[in-house]
């Protein structure tokens, strides 16, 4: 029983890191209606741009203490990535408009691409290292109840505790704030949005902006875990069947998309694995998906879509 | 002023349903043809052979097959290396486990086992639709990759999921050399392509680009979506599997499941969207422009850099090449959505009129 609860933890940390990266997807999808592949990219290009400069900046001005290099770091690559935003929406998407699903697709993939090797020419290829002062050591939680306590990772709570604050002040930001509103008034309906004075363009940049600060956050998550690499981008590759999962276009659906998806993976390995010799972590999230949408066909939580003629 | 179809005309019903309506392109395809039999051969080197010209050939057969799935029956798949690796595992099999069994009837049995992987997968293109459905085919790449990884059966149990293939031979002719690897891969993709145009002119060409233009206002007309995405997912993987086998045998000749990892898929994908999707022509150009750029970004960029005084590295390299690949697929997508096929079909239109505005 306390294997199978230290499981299901391990389960519910890693799933609220893939909904991390799952919002991204999820929130410009919402916002453009494009199905962005760079967020994987996006993720590891933010974790580069924080590891470099908080090693970089405070070294050139003369600044001593973690916190302050971090701080700036994190600034540094935050001002970076609306700049990409900017840029992506500049040069890409408002070229892009009215172009089917598929195109846009493809353009995102691009973007990926030229994301993956701008970031490793600049900032270089080695791994590097994020530290954000997470705690690494191990507790053991409950120790009076079973044998020897749960081991539980500080560093995972941390995270998933950051992840969970995230994604309520995304919430907030959404449901309260006058961009929010704006936001999801693009979200019904483009035109309708653009017809009340809505500036598409603007937000296009905001979104994509948000969306950067979503992958700069999970890139420092996973960076201080994993270390900064180019495997960082592939996380976008575990995150996609929690955005289907919990359907395109809910954020709700996202987080418990990824909680079900990092359970699910956890246990699967751990009691199903062994029977057909290991490694279906890879394919089950998918399979799992498969499943789901041949039920429901867009998510748990997508919007109902109804065809007409 | 010479590319004119005046003066031609049909007098027969099998005349006016060629596959090249106009005298000078059938006569301009057998020259090809012709030079692509005949002086290729003799002319290109070895690497030009083994390095650039069969991988272009068995990639626009890929190109081809999936060209078919996402192109004209419009459901998008990023599973197209996981059936490439159904093909060439197959033809693994059936090439150790039954001796002395023809070439091609193992490439062709192949291709049959990847059309029943790509009917399974295919199935739930019933209910899901887009991306979602892009997503889905997603889990057949990850679950074949695995299972070519895991089940040990499939690769003979080497440990690695790594196989290798020697002593191919057709109709009793050996096929070493890379002029002969060349031929045979050059006769079935000329083969398939021509199959491949006939289905999708046909009856069942058309339900697949119903289906592709609005799925509901197809089955309306009486179309049965559930028969023509199965086809589509059918024919497609079978070109798919062939294109694997041939990967597998002709090409690589040992290989294992990481040649057809999700890169690949992606890789063919970019092929038919810049070549074009529904056209026949354009998964090949789309095969060239893919295969050729990142050849002729590793001469140039180092040339390049001498140039400006900078030494670029092979890291250097590799990174400037994945940055201008991407900014290029970009570039293709706004300047040109409909790809390249459609830049030649300008091009031909232009052609006809020349010299004249109109």
């Amino acid at each position: 029983m306390g294997f199978f609860l230290e499981t299901l933890m391990g389960g519910l940390m890693s799933g609220m890191l893939y909904a991390l990266v799952a919002l991204g997807f999820v929130l410009i999808f919402k916002a453009s209606g494009v199905f962005n592949f760079a967020q994987g990219a996006m993720v590891l290009f933010a974790a580069l741009a924080m590891a470099r400069f908080a090693e970089w900046i405070p070294a050139a001005i003369g600044v001593e203490g973690k916190l302050l290099g971090n701080l700036i770091g994190f600034a540094a690559a935050m001002a970076l990535m609306v700049l990409v935003a900017w840029l992506v929406e500049r040069l890409v998407l408002s070229k892009l408009v009215n172009q089917e699903g598929i195109a846009l697709l493809m353009a995102t993939l691009g973007i990926a691409y030229f994301l993956d090797g701008f970031g490793q020419t600049i900032f270089g290829s080695d791994i590097y290292r994020i530290d954000v002062g997470l705690p690494k050591d191990p507790i053991f939680l409950l120790g009076g109840v079973f044998e020897g306590g749960l081991l539980v990772i500080k560093e995972d709570l941390y995270a998933a505790a950051i992840a969970a604050a995230l994604v309520a002040v995304l919430a907030l930001f959404f449901q309260y704030t006058s961009t929010g509103r704006a936001l999801r008034a693009v979200a019904d309906d483009h035109q309708a949005a653009q017809s009340i004075g809505i500036p598409l363009n603007r937000i296009w940049v905001i979104v994509w902006s948000v969306a950067g600060f979503v992958a700069l956050v999970a890139g420092i998550i996973w960076g201080s875990k994993l270390g900064v690499q180019f495997s960082l981008s592939l996380v976008a590759l575990k995150a996609l069947p929690v955005v289907i999962l919990g359907g395109l276009t809910s954020v709700p659906g996202a987080i418990i998309g990824g909680l079900i998806i990092g359970v699910g993976e956890k246990l699967s390995e751990v009691f199903i694995g062994p029977m057909l010799g290991g490694g279906i972590e890879i394919w089950f999230a998918y399979v799992l998906v498969l499943i789901v949408l041949l039920v429901r066909p867009e998510g748990l939580f997508g919007e109902r879509h109804i065809d007409r003629v | 002023m010479f590319y004119r179809e005046n003066g031609q005309f049909k007098a027969t019903y099998s005349a006016d349903l060629q596959v090249f309506p106009i005298r000078q392109d059938r006569i301009g395809m057998l020259l090809l043809l012709a030079f692509a039999a005949v002086a290729v051969p003799l002319l290109a080197d070895e690497y030009m052979l083994r390095a650039i010209l069969v991988p272009f050939l068995i990639l626009s057969l890929a190109a081809l097959g999936l060209n078919i799935l996402v192109g004209y029956c419009g459901q998008i798949s990023l599973g197209t290396g996981a059936f490439m690796a159904v093909g060439a595992y197959a033809a693994f099999n059936f090439h150790i486990r039954f001796d002395g069994m023809p070439l091609l009837v193992t490439l062709l049995l192949a291709g049959a086992c990847a059309t029943a992987m790509g009917v399974v997968f295919g199935i739930p293109s019933l209910r899901i639709k887009g991306l979602y459905l892009a997503v889905a085919t997603l889990a057949a790449q990850f679950f074949i990759d695995w299972m070519f990884l895991r089940i040990s059966w499939f690769t003979n149990y080497s440990p690695s999921g790594s196989v290798s293939i020697s002593n191919l031979s057709v109709f009793g002719a050996p096929i070493e050399t890379p002029q002969q690897r060349y031929l045979l891969c050059l006769g079935i993709v000329v083969a398939f392509a021509m199959m491949a145009k006939n289905l999708v002119r046909g009856r069942i060409g058309r339900e697949w680009m119903a289906i592709r233009d609005m799925d509901v206002a197809a089955s309306v007309i009486g179309i049965r979506p559930v028969y023509a995405k199965l086809t589509a997912f059918a024919v497609s993987s079978f070109i798919v599997g062939v294109a694997g086998a041939l990967w597998g045998f002709v090409h690589l000749g040992s290989w294992e499941p990481a040649a057809f990892s999700i890169d690949r898929s992606f890789q063919l994908l970019f092929m038919v969207i810049i070549g074009g999707l529904g056209s026949i022509t354009g998964s090949f150009f789309g095969a060239a422009f893919i295969i050729a750029l990142p050849i002729f970004l590793n001469q140039a960029l180092p040339v390049l850099g001498s140039l400006v005084g900078l030494h670029i590295g092979t890291a250097a390299v590799a990174h400037t090449e994945l940055m201008i690949f991407g900014a290029l697929i970009v570039f293709f997508l706004i300047a040109e959505p409909h790809g390249l096929a459609r830049l030649w079909s300008i091009g031909r239109e232009k052609l006809r009129l020349w010299p004249f505005p109109h």
